[in-house]
């Protein structure tokens, strides 16, 4: 060693700076480089979301509103209520559309059966139902001339917010000349309004989007949503417990568990065909129905709910499993005093992921027939629905031009949705997370 | 090889230098094995232990002190693939036993860790906890006696008698430490193993936990994993060495100390081995 010093002698220091010096200018190009890099993936990545949340926003907001027509209707107890009896029977059999049209005539004054039938168009289908309803729950009204707020037409709609423009040729517009004077009558007059839709939040499907609302897709996705986690929550954690807690590690355990590793990744869609082959085509469930959508939602679910439960528990640490069985804690006592309340938040954060993915799901339910047009709310877990996200895809598929701004209402209303349940379940799982 | 006579005329096989009998024993053990899957941890180990004893274990890292000491309450059968062979007798009852139930025997036998391990509840529930599942206090008023005693007993209670609701992973490590032999007591043991519940301490607290073994050792009888000679000196009656495996000696701890019999034991003493 001694003899070799000679010819290696350490470099000068001020030389060693230099080098050091133009080394560090092209390392920090490099960081630079590498910084610009991920800062500009990053910013693509927004892009892309301040894009999406932009248009669904600029869409979605215009559909929770909707303009109206206030007109003096008189309420004449004859001819709306003919048995007399008051019963929703009589009422809806009477003669609410006349009354309504007679009140708009009225403020427009048509001419002639040309005239009157553009004048039909005007008020939505749903007029006479409003009438007969609002008398049904407060029959004092009857025989009284009162103002009501009733919707307009999709298409007048469409022409009032810009949609259709006056000066398209006529024949290529859905409305013609005679329908928009008279609209214009109507705004003249001051009798049209734009304000919060009646019907988004509280109607059902309906072809007619001035009436259609979310509220039955919304009530079915719940009760979906509720049958899934009724299934899958226990089944998944108590699955979880055993095989981290009790299974003896075999050839048994180990296929199992690489089945559940498998079951995660298969596309959903299977899961809907299982449900169809099983729960309606062995079992003979109904077709539509929440029970089969959530079961086949909650077989779904379960590997996700499985895993990261499995990963809390044995996230746990060893010290604890051995002051447990040290005190002379059973298997059981352990697991149920010690190892899950560690554990819980862990699980219920996989129980959000699964559920978040279970409520923006559309393909499993199709295949069990969610997408039939349901206008009635479910009122049980047996009765035919439809969900959120199915709802949005077939308002998707509708051509009238106001169902573009419905469907990017229905997608506020499922992130809305997402986002109360994961704050629930966030909020939950703090408060269950011992913080020593 | 050496040949023995056990007390009932039984002949024993033992390498073991010394005596390992107890005049009083509460715990014999006979030619214990203990494989880990195929690979033999602990090999042909005879001892006893006395009533109202303190034994150190002593040794180097990986000779099988640990494992030796959790044959003892059989927490060895927590771990995959742990195979215990021989024959180990508490009171007459052999604890490996078919028919012997885990449970009871570790509420007989406390184990206090190397590292405290307080449950992440509170200081009331960590010692309340033992009692509480082995149904030993009927109302909460014998269960409040129960926890405060062992605190007491543990040296525990001046310094937390005040704050008993408050997290047990909030005290000091040498306060969690004597928290969990708080928690081994209150089931009310006869023996208390220990596993180097010294090394995570500092010297003020480590005194403290041994001035606690000793006023222990009047009640129970204690088996101490240390792999501090003065502290096996100042603790334990006697101590047993042990070397890949094997039992090399074991004796009066002075004894031991002071005049080993064999070459190993004098070299780990006397700091060669280690
Ligand atoms: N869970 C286990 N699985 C496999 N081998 C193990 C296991 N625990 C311990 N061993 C092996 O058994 C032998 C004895 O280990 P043990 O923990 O009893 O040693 P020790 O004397 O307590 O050591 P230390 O003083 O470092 O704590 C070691 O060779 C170790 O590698
Ligand atoms: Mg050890």
């Amino acid at each position: 060693m001694s003899n070799n010093n000679k010819n290696y002698t350490l470099m000068d220091a001020k030389k060693a700076e230099e080098i050091v010096r133009s080394n560090v200018k092209k390392r920090k190009r490099k960081d630079i480089v590498l910084k610009s890099i991920g800062q500009f993936a990053i910013f693509v990545a927004l892009s892309f979301l301040v894009f999406l949340f932009a248009s669904i926003f600029a869409k979605g907001i215009p559909g929770f509103f909707q303009h109206y027509v206030t007109l003096e209707v008189n309420l004449d107890q004859k001819r709306l209520d003919p048995k007399g009896d008051l019963s929703a029977d009589s009422l809806y059999s009477g003669d609410a559309r006349k009354l309504v049209l007679e009140a708009l005539y009225k403020e427009i004054n048509p001419k002639g059966r040309k005239q009157k039938k553009a004048a039909k168009k005007i008020l939505s289908s749903n007029a006479e139902i409003r009438v007969a309803q609002m008398v049904l729950e407060n029959p004092s009204l009857l025989g009284k001339t009162i103002p009501i707020t009733f919707a307009l037409d999709d298409d007048i709609d469409s022409f009032l917010r810009g949609y259709i423009k006056r000066d398209t040729p006529e024949r290529d517009r859905r409305i013609n000349d005679t329908v928009i004077k008279f609209v214009n009558v109507l705004v003249e007059k001051n009798l049209v309004d734009y304000k919060f839709s009646d019907y988004i939040l509280s109607g059902s499907a309906s072809r007619s989007p001035e009436i259609a609302g979310v509220k039955g897709a919304l009530i079915g996705s719940i009760l979906t949503l509720f049958v899934c986690f009724i299934l899958s929550f226990p089944i998944g954690v108590a699955t979880a417990i055993y095989l981290e807690g009790f299974a003896p590690k075999n050839r048994i355990t180990e296929i199992i568990e690489i089945n559940i590793n498998n079951l995660a990744a298969v596309p959903s869609v299977v899961f809907g065909i299982l449900g169809l082959a099983i729960f309606i085509g062995v079992f003979g469930m109904p077709r539509s129905i929440p029970l089969v959508g959530g079961m086949v939602l909650g077989i779904m679910t379960l590997p996700t709910i499985i895993i990261s439960s499995r990963a809390a528990i044995s996230a746990v640490p060893p010290s604890i499993l051995d002051a447990a069985y040290g005190v002379g804690a059973s298997k059981l006592q352990t697991m149920f005093h010690h190892v899950i309340p560690l554990a819980i938040p862990g699980m219920l954060t996989g129980t959000i992921i699964g559920m978040a993915r279970a409520l923006g799901e559309t393909a499993p339910l199709l295949m069990i027939g969610m997408v039939a047009f349901i206008v009635d709310i479910p009122n049980s877990i047996q009765e035919p629905a439809t969900v959120l996200p199915v709802q949005i895809f077939m308002w998707a598929d509708f051509a009238e031009r106001m169902f573009v701004n419905k469907t990017s209402s229905a997608t506020i209303i499922l992130l809305v949705f997402l986002i109360l349940m994961n704050g629930i379940a966030i909020f939950l799982r703090n408060k269950l997370e011992r913080r020593w | 090889m050496v040949i023995m006579n056990y007390s009932n005329n039984m002949k024993l096989e033992t390498k073991t230098i010394g005596n390992i009998f107890a005049d009083n024993p509460k715990i014999t053990s006979r030619n214990v094995n203990v494989f880990y899957h195929d690979k033999q941890a602990i090999n042909n180990v005879s001892l006893d232990v006395g009533s109202k004893e303190i034994i150190s274990l002593i040794g180097p890292s990986g000779c099988g002190k640990s494992t030796f000491l959790r044959c003892f309450n059989r927490m060895n059968d927590t771990i995959d693939g742990c195979k215990v062979e021989g024959n180990i007798v508490l009171d007459d009852q052999d604890i490996y036993h078919p028919s012997v139930d885990v449970v009871p025997l570790r509420a007989k036998i406390g184990m206090v860790f190397q590292k405290p391990n307080p449950f992440p509840k509170s200081i009331y529930d960590n010692v309340a906890y033992g009692p509480k599942i082995h149904g030993l206090a009927s109302t909460k008023d014998e269960l409040d006696s129960i926890v405060e005693l062992s605190l007491k007993n543990a040296g525990l209670w001046n310094e937390v008698k005040d704050r008993l609701q408050s997290p047990g992973t909030g005290l000091s490590g040498g306060q969690q430490q004597r928290l969990c032999i708080a928690r081994a007591i209150a089931v009310s043991p006869e023996i208390i193993l220990m596993d180097e519940p010294c090394s995570a301490l500092d010297p003020i607290a480590t005194a403290k936990i041994e001035e606690l073994i000793h006023q222990l050792g009047k009640n129970y009888s204690i088996v101490i994993v240390t792999h501090s000679m003065q502290q096996a000196a100042r603790v334990s009656q006697r101590t047993a060495y042990f070397h890949l495996g094997e039992l090399i000696e074991v004796g009066l701890t002075k004894q031991i100390f002071t005049t080993p019999q064999d070459k190993q034991t004098e070299a780990y003493i006397s700091g060669r081995i280690g």
